[in-house]
Parts: C-alpha cells; structure tokens; sequence
C-alpha cells in the first residue's frame, strides 16, 4: 500500500514538476543560458496567488492566468536590456549565468521587503475540495489539480511548439539561431517571447507551488530552481516536452524516499542531478549534451 | 588573455632555477604582487591594535580566503563553483570533528579540516567534465546534498546533527586570530604563485582553449583536478580557521549559499585572474556591507542583486581592469 501510495503520488506531484521546470526549458533551449532567475519568479507567482485568495478573496488559480501580461513585459524587458551587451563580451554563457544569479537576488530582496520574509501557506480547502480518493487511498486534492493542470498546459506547449508558426520559429532558433536568422526568423523577438512565456509558466506554476510545497517564503527561489534544473537535467536539456517525464521520475524517486528514507529525501534532487549529470548529460530524452 | 607581460614568466627551456628568481624579481608585476601580499599580511597581523572588532577582520580574511579561492577556482581555470562554500563547510566541520570527537589539538584540526575539504573536493573531481553552467549548478546541487549530509540525522554520532558544533575545548582567540593571519598569507602567496609560475600559465592556457593547451603538452585533466584541489584546500583552511575563531556554529551557519555569493561577488567585483582583485573587492564591498547590511539584510541583497548585474555588464573583467587600463594610460 505505501508503495502504491508513493508511486502514484509520485506521478500525480511529478506531472506538477514538470510544469514547474518546462519554462526553464524552454528559455534554455531557446536562449541557451540557465534561468537562475526562475524560483524566484515561481515564488513571485506565489505571492500573488496568496494575495489573490486572502485579499481579494477571489480562486488563488486566477494568479496563473493575471501574470501573463507582467511576466511577457519583463521577459521583454530583460532581453533587450541585456542581451546586446552580454552576446559581446567574452564568455557570454558564463556571464549571463551569473547576471541572472544577481537578478534573482534582487527579485528575491524586493519579495522580502514588500512581503517580509514570512512564511505564507495557505490551506488546501481555499481549492474547494481537499482530498481525492484514488484506487482505495486518499491523495491531497492539489496533487490531483496539479496533474489535471500540467497535462493541458504540455498540451498547449506541443500545439504551440509543433502547430503554430511562432513555435516553428522556436524550434528554428533552438537547432540554430545563425541558420534560423538566415532564413529571415526574427531571432530576437522569438527569444524575447520565450524568455516572457518561459518567466509567465514560472509564475503560474507558483499559483500551485504554494500549496504541493506546503507554503512558500522569499528565500525558496535557489532551491526551486535547482529543483526544476533537476526535472530538466533527467527529461532531456533543450526538449520542453521531455520535462515532464522528467517530472515523473523524480516525483517518484522523491516519493519513494519519503516513504522508505525520510530523512534522506532531501538529498534526493541533488543527489539524482549529480547522478544524471555524471551518467548520463544528455538526460532520458535529450539527444545530445548540449553546451549552454 | 594574456597579458605580455604575464607571458614573459613562463619557463624558458634551459634556464637554471636561479635565472628564474632573478627573473621573476625583475618582473614588475611580481613584485607588486608580492608587496599586496606582504602589506596585507602586516596590516592584519597588527589590525587588533586599530580595530576592536576581532569579528570583522575575521569575517573580511575569511572572505578574502574564499574569494581567492574562487579565484584559483573561475580565475585560473573558468569553472565557477556555485556550491564553493560546500567546501568551507567540510573544512569547519573537519575541524570541529576531528577536535571535539577525536580531540586532537587545534593545529592538527586545521590541518584535518584542509584535509577533508581536499578528500571532498577529489570525490567531486568527476564534476570537472562539465563544463559552464552544468558545473556551476552540479557543484551547488553537490553542496546543498553535503549539508544534508552533515544535519542528517543519522549522522549525529559524528557531525552533531542539526544541533552544530562546539569547539570549547581548543577555544583560544588570541592563536586562532594569528592563524587566520597565517592562512591569509598562505592563500594570497599561493595566488601569486600560480600567477607567475608556469603552473598558472598552463591553467590560463587550458581556460582559453583547451584543445590547443592539451596539443601542447599540458595534461588537461591533472592540471585542472590540481587546481581545484588547491581552491578547495583554500576555502577548507578558511573554513577550519573560522571554526576555531567562532567556537560554535550550526550546519546552515557554514553551509549558507550567501557565503558563496559573496565570496563570487567580491571576486568577480575585484577583478579574477588578479592576486589585488578579490581583496580589493572584498575590502569594499563588505566595508559596505558592514556600514549598510547588519539592519536590513534585504537592502544589501538588492543593491549586490543589482550591483552583479551591473558588474556583469559594465565591468566583466572587475575593479581591477579598469585600474589596469588608468595605469596603462598613465605610464603611455
């Protein structure tokens, strides 16, 4: 029973990972550097869920769908802000990794200093339901929400990515940006669009992150990051759709731990992207390392 | 990348080992870095006298031992450790074990806490085959797993848990100061070293390129293991000394990833690849951190959040680029 319980926890959470992680993803792949800047969106996208539900009294999800007209400014934003200066410096990968390391620092400050540094958590009722029965055994009802809600954003993801024009364009500037401007792809606004839509899946997976992590506090950003880096790394780098199966793998294995290991089940993230990197770079689903 | 004046200290075949003294001492460049290190040295050795707060030359050698080590670490060889402060972390705790489970004397904790953050470091030396952003998050994945580690509590019978350390036993301030004095001096000289000797010039030569470093003779994967033995070997001497000063810490108090932001910011905002830099950086920018930061830790972290984004894309190459090309100026 605690296995079963563990495994089918651990894919129900994990399909939430995935969504959690596919933004990172997805700007990596498009722009080829590491979003360190990506918990601290997710956290930002707490807050605004926690504010949603206790100020305004209105469906804490709604926060999922406010912050996609912020999130595209920003991306914007940050962009056209750094990337002429960054392509021209010497080692743009590694620069760029430490620039959005001091943007997440800031984020993280301002969170603090307009939120305080509180813990906020909100409980699983403000949902409606709070727990759902599957095969004989009760789960939370966000692991559930958080599964039926990954499933059609992967979905929106693939439609985007394989059926529209824009998401030829992405996957264009994904294989090559030289190739993709050469064939008269506007590689900046492309990349400006996947950094505002990568920062936007971010923020409304905090909408969730509130409740499966059980609360959330200006200072998870780093931790939700390498969290999400994680999924990414075991999916496959540079492949969005593979982040879920990413997910999976780890919702399981962390599961599994918290049944059998508690005590070590925070070692488990770090623990399986050392292992992952070492074994195998390229990740379940990644055809090759990629070189950020 | 290099500098001609850099270039001129590599091994020249055939010269006898004295040449090379007299060389290096001609060098210019050498000499001042050796001044940096012998002025620094004499200003904290007799910085209890003009400053009552023993605490904050501590924490600004600590930090400047770090700093360097990140340094070696992103200077010399262009692998940034994110999770640096994992091995801070193992060099306190090999200190605080070794004297407090194995009681030995203080020196020879110093020397168990270097030890462990070496032996730390060789288990993750199978990180180095990644490169750029995939080290930088694996060596921070690598630390936070070893602070689980060290709070676990199955391991409470060694470590203490999450209940810390305490080092009553050897406490002595007076003796603990003078070898964080003593270290400061070992890490900076071992900085200038590696800036003149032919070991550095092989590191510089494998971060420009690799390939064209390895057709030329250098043994790639023994001189960068090397490299990062010596950076973690520095932050784990860091660590040991910081131990013995505070006495009684927890694993977060160690573990924290703001030691290794700091230590990368001071760094990078000095300027790597430089023996001055990373003090320079740490000087300034902690002073600030002391005059602004103890009351709202939150307005320091979104002015140094800016200040990385702004160094980054101003000024890559640190402080001491741009005191580099006034100087150059001046002498043309």
């Amino acid at each position: 029973m605690l296995l079963e319980f563990a495994l089918i926890g651990g894919v129900l959470t994990g399909m939430y990972y995935g969504f959690l992680a596919v933004g990172l993803n997805l700007v990596f792949g498009v722009l080829r550097f590491v979003n360190l800047a990506h918990g601290s969106v997710v956290v930002l996208g707490s807050y605004l869920t926690w504010e949603l539900s206790n100020t305004w009294h209105l469906n804490p999800l709604l926060a999922g769908l406010i912050a996609f007209p912020p999130s595209l400014v920003l991306g914007a934003v940050i962009f056209y802000a750094v990337t002429p200066r960054l392509s021209r410096s010497a080692d743009p990968e590694m620069l760029s990794l430490i620039l959005f390391f001091g943007i997440a620092q800031a984020i993280e400050a301002i969170t603090t200093i307009v939120f305080t540094s509180n813990r906020r958590a909100l409980p699983g009722s403000t949902l409606g339901a709070s727990s759902v029965s599957i095969l004989g055994q009760r789960y939370p009802f966000y692991w559930v929400l958080g599964a039926a809600i990954a499933v059609p954003v992967f979905g929106a993801i693939y439609i985007y990515l394989y059926r529209t024009r824009l998401g030829l364009a992405t996957r264009a500037v994904m294989s090559s940006p030289d190739d993709a401007a050469s064939v008269g792809i506007d590689v900046k606004r492309v990349s400006a669009i996947c950094l505002g839509v990568g920062l936007f899946l971010a923020a409304s997976a905090g909408s969730l992150s509130i409740f499966i992590r059980g609360g959330t506090d200006p200072a998870q950003g780093i931790a939700v990051t390498t969290f999400a880096f994680t999924v990414i790394v075991i999916g496959g780098l540079g492949n969005p759709i593979s982040s879920i199966a990413g997910g999976v793998v780890l919702g399981c294995a962390y599961n599994l731990a918290q049944a059998y290991a508690p005590s070590w089940s925070g070692v488990i993230p770090y623990g399986l992207l050392l292992a992952v990197m070492l074994i195998r770079p390229s990740g379940l689903f990644g055809s090759q390392v990629r070189v950020a | 990348m290099l500098r001609d004046d850099e270039t001129l200290v590599g091994e020249i075949p055939g010269t006898a080992s004295k040449d090379r003294v007299t060389q290096l001492f001609r060098n210019r460049s050498f000499v001042g870095d050796a001044a940096v290190a012998l002025v620094l040295i004499g200003v904290f050795a007799f910085g209890r006298s003009f400053e009552a707060n023993t605490l904050l030359l501590v924490n600004l050698m600590v930090y400047m031992i770090l700093a360097q080590g990140i340094n070696v670490s992103y200077g010399f060889t262009g692998y940034l450790p994110f999770g640096f402060v994992g091995f801070f972390g193992a060099g306190a705790y090999g200190m605080a074990v070794s004297t407090s489970k194995f009681h030995v004397g203080a020196y020879p904790g110093l020397v168990a806490g270097v030890v462990v953050s070496v032996v730390v470091a060789l288990i993750l030396s199978p990180l180095l085959r990644l490169r750029g952003s995939y080290f930088a998050i694996a060596s921070l994945a690598a630390a936070e797993a070893l602070v689980l580690l060290v709070s676990n509590p199955s391991a409470q019978g060694i470590t203490n848990g999450a209940y810390g350390a305490n080092l009553s036993s050897v406490f002595n301030p007076g003796a603990s100061y003078v070898s964080t004095v003593v270290a400061l001096g070992l890490v900076t000289a071992a900085v200038v070293w590696l800036k003149h000797s032919p070991f550095g010039l092989a590191l510089r030569a494998i971060k420009a390129d690799r390939s064209s470093a390895a057709m030329s003779g250098i043994n790639v994967v023994r001189v960068r293991t090397f490299a990062w033995v010596i950076s973690a070997a520095m932050a784990g001497l860091g660590g040991a000394c910081y131990a013995w000063v505070i006495s009684v810490f927890y694993p977060g108090d160690v573990f924290s990833l703001t030691t290794s932001v700091f230590a990368i910011i001071f760094a990078l905002f000095g300027g790597i690849g430089t023996v001055v830099g990373p003090i320079v950086g740490t000087v300034v920018l902690y002073g600030i951190y002391n005059a602004i930061g103890i009351t709202v830790p939150q307005y320091f972290q979104l002015i140094y959040g800016l200040l990385i984004v702004v160094i980054v894309l101003f000024v890559p190459r640190g402080l001491a680029s741009l005191g580099a090309s006034v100087f150059g100026r001046m002498s043309r």
